[in-house]
């Protein structure tokens, strides 16, 4: 795909819109990653409904499931963000666009790191 | 005359009681709609492995919830809106590489997302949450 940036622009990673570029590619890129891990997220989920307490930890807890869980949920977490973003670039202005998308930003940081501490904890025993 | 003075006789559009719907703009809208709640489905998520990790007690309040008639509904529209987004997503790369942008490819390629994402959806629904 071309590069339309001016070399300015590209040497400062920055579009016409400040950080559009960069932005974009991060949704594409979110976007493709998220294609085999929401799959094999909603097949997960199909297959566990009904299980109890232990299952769902043993589950939760296996070394793939572990690793392929953060990835869900940090990934989807960041592509979702990325996406509200835009969503309330086109609905809100001035101070209240910026608090409403530093607020999205920070509830998915925090929710992020708080599952990853979840899962950890629950891999290694805690 | 200048153009900001040109009497304007042109239509306004869109104009939202005489907007002719059609498959193009509703499964765009839908993807905003679905991809707004397939975030807060993200926090939902995040949420499960928390009270997972809380113990049992808090656990079984986690599991009461999604098995009363507004956890079903939580879920399911966890499901549908996944599969819809992640059709109508992957539509939207073959966009970006420049892929199907002729008005018949659009139709095409949307009826294809709508008839996919129904049929996993009324799959998974019935599979997972057991309606049948
Ligand atoms: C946890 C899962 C996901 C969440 C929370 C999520 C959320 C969102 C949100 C909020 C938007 C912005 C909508 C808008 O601007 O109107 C968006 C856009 C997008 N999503 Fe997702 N999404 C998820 C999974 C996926 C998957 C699996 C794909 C697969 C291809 C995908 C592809 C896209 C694309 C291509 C866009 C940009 C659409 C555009 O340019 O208008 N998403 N997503």
């Amino acid at each position: 795909m071309d590069d339309r940036r001016t070399p300015l622009a590209r040497a400062r990673g920055l579009g016409s819109a400040k950080d559009g570029v960069g932005h974009w590619w991060a949704q594409r890129l979110t976007a493709i990653a998220l294609i085999p891990l929401v799959v094999w997220f909603a097949v997960s989920l199909v297959m566990l409904s009904g299980a109890d307490y232990a299952t769902v930890r043993a589950w939760i807890g296996s070394p793939l499931v572990m690793v392929l869980l953060i990835l869900t949920i940090g990934i989807g977490l960041h592509h979702g963000q990325l996406g509200l973003q835009v969503v309330l670039e086109d609905y809100t202005d001035g101070a209240w666009r910026v608090v409403w998308i530093v607020l999205v930003k920070f509830i998915a940081a925090v929710f992020g790191l708080a599952a990853i501490v979840a899962i950890l904890r629950i891999g290694f025993g805690g | 005359m200048s153009v900001v003075n040109r009497p304007s006789n042109r239509p306004l559009s869109p104009h939202l009681q005489i907007y002719r719907w059609q498959l193009t703009s509703v499964l765009s809208i839908l993807h905003r709609a679905t991809g707004i709640a397939l975030s807060v489905g993200a926090l939902y998520l995040a949420t499960w492995v928390m009270y997972a990790a809380a113990g049992p007690r808090a656990y079984a309040l986690f599991q009461d919830f999604n098995a009363s008639i507004l956890g079903r509904i939580v879920l399911g529209g966890w499901l549908f809106s996944a599969f819809y987004h992640l059709c109508n997503g992957i539509r939207h790369l073959f966009w970006d590489a420049c892929y199907g942008f002729e008005l018949k490819d659009a139709y095409r390629s949307g009826w294809i997302v709508v008839a996919v994402s129904l049929l996993a959806t009324v799959l998974s629904w019935i599979v997972g949450l057991r309606l049948v």
